[in-house]
């Protein structure tokens, strides 16, 4: 490799020595000059240049299309057609487990998006993120925005399966549990973070994917509630799964259940202090 | 040879911006460090301060606590006792800043971007920073920016991760071992580019473990073994510790019993010792075995003393650098040797 910089101002190596002195004094003098101006990035480094490359790399990611896309898609596929021109409650069931299943690709796409920071941590990136002023929240922040990004195309996927498959809804509704769906979906890219700081990285998107399956499945997310034992429905309640799914179909106007608000509010707290902590943690073994 | 010049011209202008007597203050200024794990002491007390636009190497077996100090140095860990201060700042504040950055030994890169992409990311992260072009060029990768990381060589990915260094245009640089894993070739090529313009009067300290990248590369060497400086001078007078020879010869045979035979041995024995140069007399038996820098007199004076089978044997680096970090006793600092 002697590919040697034509634009470099200190020209060739040959013709170095001879300038050494004046380049060397010039620049400690300029480095004085400098020390005073030098500041740390704004917002902590975050910005638009990280949002789009780490976009990219999702949208590189085979599994992670398979897993936030084709799932639900194909669950739709499955259990939403053929349920059509039936109701659950008084809501039309087809547009009902559309809703449900756009929530459970925004959760699965957020938390193993939150997750991939154990990734990362064992890459050692984090650690060569660390030898720069990005800041740990604005890293993390990149994360969680992306991650939903990823949740809102899974949430379009569906809804427009649902249109293509003859279940109709007005738009208005359709965007406003859209909506729903990725800003309760921010809930889960916490907890997503923070099972990436606690677990190491081989177990964090496993283990994940295999809470986040539970949860739904109890949730109500793949099936009505109702067909649980007692017990198992009151657990339900309390369960992020059934929180987001509630708010997420409210809009479809068969009513929803208040305390999904708490109950989801709660879980967001629980999980960015969770993350928080994990991340102090961790800090002190980068 | 173009390095050895580029060395002294640069050391000569340290020393005219040190007379001129602005108040610059040390690019690296560790004092009392110390760092535990469990009851290991990694790092005891450790010293060290580098002027800017000082090319240093920081030299030691593995597990001496190179990387636990380089560590505490970039604020990635918290030192138990003792401070440390980048050109006057905590080191989280030169990070911030962009006066320091590092090149680390492995990892640290993502399979999924490409080496352009991976340089943009890290540009991004930094309020001010070279340009992408500008930095690929330097490291040689220009060519190769296209290229997914997962698919580059590790001498690439190493060109990768000094790129990014140079991003912040940081006064001080730190490589953590940057050519552990590349033949002598690999290394000489990489330092050689390192040096031919990218780092022009940037202060930079290396850690290595290859005793002749040290020598080869730095204006001065610090030893580090078991967590502490064992020597700190310049690379010629850590090459210069090479120069001691071992004489040895057998004494010639004396009657036990005789008390004034016996009183004759500790006389050449104390007069031995006293030679200049000589290091260490060492007698096992009747054979005597003595370090020196001046093997000629030790020769001579053990032939008139009717020593025989004279022998005489050079070290190479490596048996002074082991020397040097098997026995960390104070007699031992080069420090200490050359006042």
């Amino acid at each position: 490799m002697s590919t040697h910089p034509t634009a470099n101002p200190t020209a060739s190596p040959t013709a170095a020595p001879a300038e050494n002195p004046g380049t060397t004094s010039a620049s400690s003098t300029r480095f004085l000059d400098t020390l005073d101006q030098r500041r740390p990035p704004k917002l902590g480094g975050f910005s638009m240049t990280l949002l789009r490359l780490e976009l990219m790399r999702k949208l590189r990611n085979r599994r992670t299309l398979i897993f936030t896309m084709i799932m639900p898609a194909v669950f739709y596929l499955i259990f939403g057609v053929t349920n059509k021109g039936q109701t659950l409650g008084d809501t039309d069931a087809a547009l009902y487990i559309s809703v449900s299943l756009a929530t459970y690709g925004a959760m699965v796409a957020t938390t193993t998006g939150g997750a991939q920071v154990a990734v990362e941590r064992a890459l050692g990136w984090s650690r060569q993120l660390a030898l720069t002023p990005l800041h740990p929240a604005a890293y993390i922040l990149t994360k969680v925005l992306v991650s939903m990004v990823l949740g809102a195309v899974s949430v379009i996927v569906v809804f427009v399966l649902a249109a293509f498959t003859g279940v109709h809804a007005p738009l208005g509704t359709l965007l406003a549990a859209g909506a729903l769906v990725v800003l309760t979906s921010s809930v889960f890219a916490a907890f997503g973070v923070m099972l990436g700081y606690l677990l190491p990285a081989e177990n964090a998107i496993q283990v994940s994917s295999m809470v986040l399956g539970i949860l739904s499945l109890i949730g109500g997310l793949f099936v009505p509630l109702e067909i649980w034992p007692k017990t198992l429905q009151t657990i339900a309640h309390f369960t992020p799964a059934y929180g987001a799914g509630e708010i997420a179909r409210a809009p479809l106007g068969g009513g929803y259940d208040q305390w999904a608000v708490v109950n989801i509010i709660v879980w967001l707290a629980i999980f960015v202090a969770g993350s928080a902590w994990a991340l102090r943690r961790d800090t002190a073994r980068v | 040879m173009s390095t050895d010049t580029t060395r002294s011209a640069q050391t000569a202008s340290i020393q005219t911006s040190a007379s001129t007597g602005t108040s610059i203050p040390p690019a690296v200024h560790l004092h009392h460090l110390s760092k535990s794990f469990g009851s290991l002491k990694a790092v005891d007390d450790l010293d060290l301060s580098i002027r800017p636009g000082e090319v240093v190497a920081f030299l030691g077996p593995n597990g001496a606590g190179k990387t636990t100090t380089i560590d505490m140095l970039l604020g990635l860990s918290r030192p138990d006792e003792g401070t440390v201060e980048i050109f006057g700042q905590p080191p989280r504040r030169a990070v911030s800043r962009g006066l320091v950055s590092s090149v680390m030994q492995t990892g640290g890169l993502l399979d999924d971007l490409t080496v352009r992409e991976t340089v943009e990311y890290t540009s991004a992260v930094f309020a001010s920073s070279l340009d992408v072009d500008l930095v690929l060029e330097r490291a040689g990768i220009s060519g190769i920016a296209d290229s997914m990381v997962k698919k580059c060589s590790g001498g690439q990915k190493q060109r990768l991760r000094f790129a990014m260094a140079l991003l912040p245009d940081p006064a001080l640089i730190v490589l953590d071992e940057p050519t552990t894993g590349m033949d002598v070739t690999g290394r000489r090529d990489f330092w050689h580019e390192m040096r031919a313009d990218a780092l022009h009067g940037k202060t930079i300290l290396f850690a290595t473990h290859y005793l002749e990248e040290a020598d080869e590369f730095a204006d001065r060497v610090v030893l580090v073994a078991n967590g502490q400086i064992v020597a700190d001078g310049p690379s010629h007078e850590i090459r210069a510790m090479a120069a001691a020879k071992t004489v040895s010869a057998t004494l010639p045979r004396i009657d036990a019993a005789s008390p004034t035979e016996a009183d004759a041995e500790n006389r050449l024995l104390d007069h031995l010792g006293g030679l200049a140069g000589v290091e260490s007399v060492d007698v096992q038996g009747r054979r005597l075995k003595m370090r020196t820098t001046d093997s000629d007199t030790a020769a001579k004076t053990l032939f008139d003393s009717a020593c025989t089978d004279l022998e005489i044997t050079s070290h190479s680096l490596e048996d002074a650098f082991i020397s040097l970090t098997s026995n960390n006793s104070p007699s031992d600092q080069l420090t200490s040797k050359g006042a």
